[in-house]
């Protein structure tokens, strides 16, 4: 049909396009080679080089950014340090102050037994003392009571009742007054003791 | 003269009677072709031919070095491919520009989705050059089958298919061969994992398809993709010519058809157009890839 209408207007033997034509390769291989040549030395290169130039930045874009974190690690590191460094020293300052109160605490209170005792002390000397000079006064004194009341005793007449009682009276009256005088006597004693 | 028709190969005349509906039987003999048009203009329907992949010669008639439409055509694709390339990589910088965006993002896909993806860094690395060229001269001369004025592919002669792959198929010996000579035969023609016997089946199989057919498939591809492209464009465009100013009443309606068809196969086009481009970058990566792996 169609074959037929086209075979009719067939003047001429129509070239197979499976056989190329000389001029068909030479001319494809000139411009196959210029496209090669183009991108191999010009083309190709120029992008591998913008290829490399682009990692590279970005490489020095992450290398940048890993310093930095570093170092701001290595501060934290440091101001972790430092407070660690600083409450060791707190703590160790609290010791030291804890002890250093104990301490006074234990002097003191050694200060005020060793004060306690040697007031008791001095008293027991001075109560001791005192005894002592009672115990003196007091020999003496009963003895010249005894003398006296003996001597009153022979002096006077027994005999009287009235007389009695007040002879006995009066010694009592002054064995008082002596002992009145002997413990004033002793206070004085003991204050000059004290002294 | 030399636009008219003739006895084309079969598959032309196949694709010619599937695309053409009963009713344009007869309309045919008196259309116009609108690429082409015939020299006489005798209002006469001409059917696209596979003599418009073989115009006058313009330049250097009658030497090796011939120059016709189709080689002028060629030159524009490589010199638009040259210079927008070459201002997208001129001054580079880390932060691109928009041109700088474009080139990059191109050559990035090659460099990335076909040649690292397939072959590693290193082996990427050494044939990228290769690779870039052939995506690239494949898609900028396949694009000019639907750019107005250009209107066909510089790769729908057979010189630029048959060369790369010619290329294609001379690269992936040649990475074989240098990598392990030995290997390389015997993983291509004595496949590991075949029982020895089979050997006898699977050899001249093997043979024929890594040997023969690879860069004939490669080659055949890419340029009856873009010669059937070319007439299917061709075939509607004229129709719609046709229809449009020869045919009378009714029939005008049916050039509307021709013409969404025309230009829905346009955008078609320009999808086989990068998809042959990057088919045959890939399989040329595969087969590369192929011939360096230590083991099928």
């Amino acid at each position: 049909m169609l074959h037929a209408v086209i075979a009719a207007a067939t003047e001429e033997a129509a070239p197979n396009p499976l056989i190329p034509e000389i001029y068909d390769i030479i001319w494809s291989a000139v411009c196959f080679v210029v496209i090669l040549f183009f991108f191999w030395k010009f083309a190709l290169p120029k992008m591998q080089k913008l290829l490399d130039d682009r990692a590279e930045a970005i490489e020095g874009n992450i290398a940048k950014a890993d310093d930095a974190q570093r170092k701001a690690e290595a501060a934290l590191e440091q101001y972790t340090a430092q407070l660690v460094g600083a409450r060791a020293e707190a703590g160790q300052i609290r010791d030291q102050a804890r002890t250093d109160g104990q301490r006074i605490v234990a002097e003191h209170k050694e200060q005020a037994s060793a004060e306690a005792n040697r007031i008791a002390a001095t008293a027991k000397t001075q109560i001791e003392a005192e005894r002592q000079a009672a115990v003196v006064s007091l020999r003496s004194e009963v003895g010249t009571l005894a003398i006296d009341l003996a001597s009153g005793v022979i002096g006077e007449s027994l005999t009287d009742d009235a007389k009695a009682s007040a002879i006995v009276d009066r010694f009592l009256a002054e064995l008082e007054a002596t002992e009145l005088e002997a413990t004033s006597n002793a206070s004085t004693a003991s204050t000059a003791g004290k002294n | 003269m030399l636009y008219s028709v003739v006895n084309p190969p079969p598959f032309v005349d196949a694709r010619a009677e599937l695309t053409a509906p009963k009713q344009e039987k007869a309309l045919l003999e008196t259309a116009v072709n609108l690429l082409v048009p015939s020299a006489t203009g005798d209002g006469e329907f001409h059917g696209p031919s596979i003599n418009e992949f073989f115009p006058d010669v313009i330049f250097f008639a009658d030497t090796p070095f011939e120059i016709n439409r189709i080689i002028l055509i060629r030159f524009l694709s490589v010199a638009v491919l040259m210079l927008v390339f070459w201002l997208g990589t001129r001054r580079m910088k880390v932060i691109p520009t928009r041109m700088q965006s474009i080139a990059e993002m191109g050559l990035d896909f090659v460099r990335v989705n076909i040649a690292e993806d397939l072959l590693g860094k290193k082996d990427g690395r050494r044939f990228l050059p290769l690779l870039t060229t052939i995506f690239f001269m494949v898609l900028f001369m396949n694009v000019t089958g639907i750019i107005p004025f250009l209107n066909i592919a510089g790769t729908s002669v057979i010189g630029v298919p048959l060369l790369l792959g010619v290329i294609s198929y001379g690269t992936f010996i040649y990475a074989g061969v240098k990598k392990s000579p030995a290997k390389f035969f015997r993983n291509s023609l004595f496949p590991p994992g075949v029982p020895p016997a089979l050997y006898i089946i699977v050899t001249p199989i093997e043979f024929i398809s890594t040997f023969l057919v690879r860069p004939v498939t490669l080659t055949l591809r890419l340029m009856m993709n873009m010669i059937v492209g070319h007439l299917l464009l061709v075939l509607f465009f004229s129709a719609t010519h046709f229809f449009f100013f020869t045919a009378d009443g009714g029939f005008k309606l049916f050039g509307a058809g021709t013409l969404v068809f025309g230009f829905a196969f346009t955008l078609f086009e320009v999808l086989i157009a990068v998809l042959q481009a990057y088919i045959f970058a890939l399989l040329t990566a595969v087969y590369i890839q192929l011939a360096l792996a230590e083991e099928h």
